[in-house]
């Protein structure tokens, strides 16, 4: 009977491709596009956050590393929870008007990869930081040439974090249906389904065939990733 | 005169003193090499030489000049290859072409430097392998052409044939003397392998539990030693 949904699965999810299904694409497009902004603003703190905890001593650096390390298993529904219950129009930030919204997803979404970025970013730069910095050093590098030294010796930990971030991010479930509240009208420019919150409701109701396809497409979506990070990391070295 | 001259150099680590007042002076275009057990502080020293760490207390003279405060300006002089080869994860061509990128050289400039560099370590053709996949005595040779192409003016070297094969060995002690010869290096050896401070070193200095106790005339430190630990230490008597 399972052999049956997934092979079903499979023939939809071709079939849903193939005849380039208008709804499917929208939401395919509607996840890329909601986790890479997620990722886009999570890159912005968590950057600077994780590079200063692997390059640098300083007091509190490993409470902040333990800080971010603790949130790493956070459950993405606590999360959505506290930010539905900060972002409805009669919370705190209520006034930001991002219930509801696809930047409400991103925005929930970037707070849950921030400390995977981090952690992934800071531990990467942590490994090669003293023997690179030490060697740029002796060959007569300065402080600012021996980091940057030390972050091509990183990059691809950091390109790495950068694409478990954004896998993480399109594969999570819990905020995008808190946050987003899977709306979807033919033609709105509200939509706020993406392919979690699809699949949920898809099985749902028990259209098991059709969840799978879109299972399917985001396991090629996170493969495909992967696949090029891959790709530019075997470039790299 | 000296090109580098420690007076007084301890080296405080929490409540271990691993340098114990160090005088010590390394003549221009020698090689010294530095001796001891296991512990004894061999590294703490070569990182002080190196401006890796400071010292806790004492001074240390680069030519005449106190190096506190002018660390960066000294530091284009000296260079140190480290007893575990470290390798950027690039080729072996970018590896060594580093620390002449650092300094301005031209392209053309480089690539004459580093093809020169890599004769010298018995390398010829490897410019484009990737330098973290070849073995590690292949990786020690990059590592001493990558300090040899900037022509330091002190090298500072960590034992750097340890665990290494005799063909290895040989073609890094040969890459050492002929620079000593050719461009008058100074180098400090620190090493475990008393035959090769024999093979190499006009000078050599015994280290023991952080303090300096002999430094001599190589041939004379070994056939006729002054402390009675010194000559313990070259018999085999010394252990632990």
């Amino acid at each position: 009977m399972a052999w049956e949904y997934v092979l079903e699965g499979i023939k939809q999810a071709i079939h849903l491709i193939i005849t380039a299904n208008p709804d499917v694409i929208e939401i395919t497009l509607r996840s890329i596009r909601v986790s890479g902004m997620a990722t886009l603003m999570a890159a912005l703190w968590s950057f600077p956050i994780g590079i200063a905890i692997g390059m640098y001593n300083f007091r509190g650096k490993n409470i902040l590393k333990g800080f971010f390390n603790g949130l790493l298993g956070i459950p993405t529904v606590v999360l959505g929870l506290i930010l539905y219950l900060l972002l409805v129009p009669s919370g705190p930030l209520g006034f930001l008007r991002l219930i509801y919204t696809e930047m409400g997803i991103s925005l929930g979404q970037s707070l849950l990869i921030t400390p995977i970025m981090i952690s992934f970013i800071a531990n990467s730069i942590e490994v090669v930081e003293k023997d690179i910095r030490e060697l740029a050093i002796t060959l007569g590098a300065g402080k600012l040439e021996a980091s940057l030294a030390v972050m091509r010796e990183a990059i691809s930990g950091i390109l790495l974090s950068v694409i478990a971030s954004f896998n993480r991010a399109i594969a999570e479930l819990g905020i995008a249906i808190m946050i987003g509240g899977n709306i979807f009208v033919k033609g709105s420019a509200l939509n706020t389904r993406v392919l979690t919150t699809a699949m949920q409701m898809y099985t749902a109701r028990g259209e098991i065939d059709m969840a799978l396809a879109l299972g399917i497409i985001l396991l090629s979506i996170v493969f495909a990733v992967s696949t090029i990070s891959n790709i530019i990391q075997s470039r790299l070295t | 005169m000296s090109l580098v001259e420690l007076r007084n150099i301890s080296k405080r680590y929490g409540n271990v003193l691993a340098l114990d007042k160090i005088n010590l002076e390394v003549r221009r275009g020698e090689i010294l090499a530095i001796i001891g057990n296991s512990g004894a502080g061999k590294t703490t020293l070569l990182r002080i030489l190196a401006m890796l760490e400071k010292q806790s207390e004492g001074e240390y003279y680069y030519d005449g000049i106190k190096v506190r405060g002018n660390e960066d300006y000294f530091r284009k002089k000296i260079t140190m290859v480290f007893q575990k080869p470290v390798m950027f994860n690039t080729s072996v061509y970018n590896n060594i072409a580093y620390g002449l990128k650092l300094r301005g050289y031209s392209k053309e400039e480089i690539n004459k430097k580093v093809r020169n560099a890599l004769r010298l370590v018995k390398l010829e053709g490897y410019e484009k392998y990737n330098a973290k996949r070849l073995s590690g005595g292949e990786q020690q040779r990059v590592a001493i052409a990558r300090a040899l192409v900037i022509d330091p003016e002190l090298l500072v070297m960590d034992e750097p044939t340890a665990n290494l094969d005799p063909t290895n060995v040989v073609i890094i002690e040969r890459a050492i003397k002929e620079i000593v010869e050719n461009n008058n290096t100074t180098v400090v050896l620190a090493t475990h392998n008393l035959f090769q401070a024999k093979r190499l070193s006009n000078r050599t200095a015994h280290l023991f539990n952080g303090r300096l106790i002999e430094v001599g005339e190589t041939r004379q430190l070994f056939e006729n030693p002054e402390n009675e630990i010194t000559k313990k230490f070259i018999t085999g008597e010394l252990y632990f």
